[in-house]
């Protein structure tokens, strides 16, 4: 993340996403595939990492194997064929957009942590418990239904597939063919993202 | 790569001349204020007592004594509402961040004035 000025000279925290150019790898159709999509990769693969399944279904569309590979609905029969290039120009009108990342992994995490719980008191006799859940559910007799299912506990965080919705678009540099959006983004520096029109800020 | 991307988006945002001050200078800084639909240029002056950041994340921190009581606010550097910084005077000092001088009062908080020019 980076911070620019409006033209009103007001701070805006923004994102800086690198939007491809991403490569056309598939082209299916309602008639061969049942569905409208493409196909679209990014990223270079090191010649020695590359394998041959991936080499074959690149060739098809005359490109190198890509690092990230994501398929995108469509309503209608794509245009594009294979090979194209799609760049930052397809959101030139575009003023919101959802995000989907990869949140940074937390390992083991507590439950505080993980699910914002607030933990036992500090003193008033609590010993030893300071960070513990406390009561997790009734188990036994006749009201006792077990720890239910779902039941939020410590356990592994981050790492996960994660939306965040309605970021504005500051600007689009065709040029450099940046995409800069208003707030933070789920995943590392470096992290693949999908960027989309958002589905409910027009 | 990371930082050549940002750089590019930044660098737009950049003042393409920064005034030269240094830790200890007693400055005025030109705020400008909008009001409703005017716009006027406030004047802040004080001992610059912390410089913070690089790019366009820079900032510097003015200390001043209003009414015996300490007032401090920090400017962004590159921010476009920061029209000017005057260099009023310049102060000695051996240290980058002048935060001593939040527990001095009255005569001890001036600094010793730089000496610049050669002899004669």
């Amino acid at each position: 993340m980076t911070r620019v000025y409006d033209d009103k000279g007001v701070i805006v925290p923004v994102t800086v996403l690198q939007m491809g150019p991403c490569t056309v790898m598939q082209v299916k159709t309602e008639q061969t595939d049942g569905y409208n999509a493409l196909q679209l990769g990014f990223g270079e693969i090191k010649k020695s990492r590359q394998k041959e399944p991936q080499k074959g279904h690149a060739k098809k569309a005359n490109t190198d194997p890509k690092t990230f590979v994501r398929e995108v609905r469509l309503n209608d029969e794509p245009q594009q064929q294979l090979g194209d290039q799609l760049k930052v120009d397809l959101f030139a009108d575009i003023k919101y957009v959802d995000v989907v990342g990869t949140t940074k992994g937390k390992g083991f995490a507590g439950f505080i942590k993980r699910h914002g719980f607030k933990g036992q008191l500090a003193s008033h006799g609590v010993e030893r418990k300071h960070r513990s859940p406390g009561s997790i559910g009734v188990v036994s007799g006749n009201t006792g239904r077990g720890i239910r299912k779902g039941k939020k506990m410590s356990g592994h965080m981050g790492c996960e597939r994660k939306t965040t919705k309605n970021h504005q678009v500051v600007s689009v540099d065709v040029e450099n063919n940046l995409l800069i959006v208003k707030g933070p983004v789920a995943g590392s520096n470096n992290g693949y993202v999908t960027v989309s029109q958002a589905k409910t800020k027009k | 790569m990371t930082a050549k991307i940002m750089e590019k988006v930044t660098n737009k945002h950049l003042k393409a001349q920064v005034p030269d001050f240094a830790i200890g200078d007693t400055v005025d800084v030109h705020v400008k204020i909008v009001e409703g639909d005017k716009e006027r240029v406030q004047i802040f002056n004080g001992t610059v007592i912390a410089r913070k950041g690089s790019g366009i994340n820079a900032s510097f921190t003015v200390r001043r004594i209003v009414n015996n009581e300490g007032v401090e606010r920090i400017f962004p550097i590159h921010s476009p509402n920061v029209v000017d910084i005057q260099v009023k005077r310049s102060g000695y000092t051996r240290r980058s961040k002048l935060y001593f001088l939040r527990d001095r009062i009255g005569k001890a908080v001036r600094l010793r004035e730089k000496w610049i020019g050669t002899k004669n």
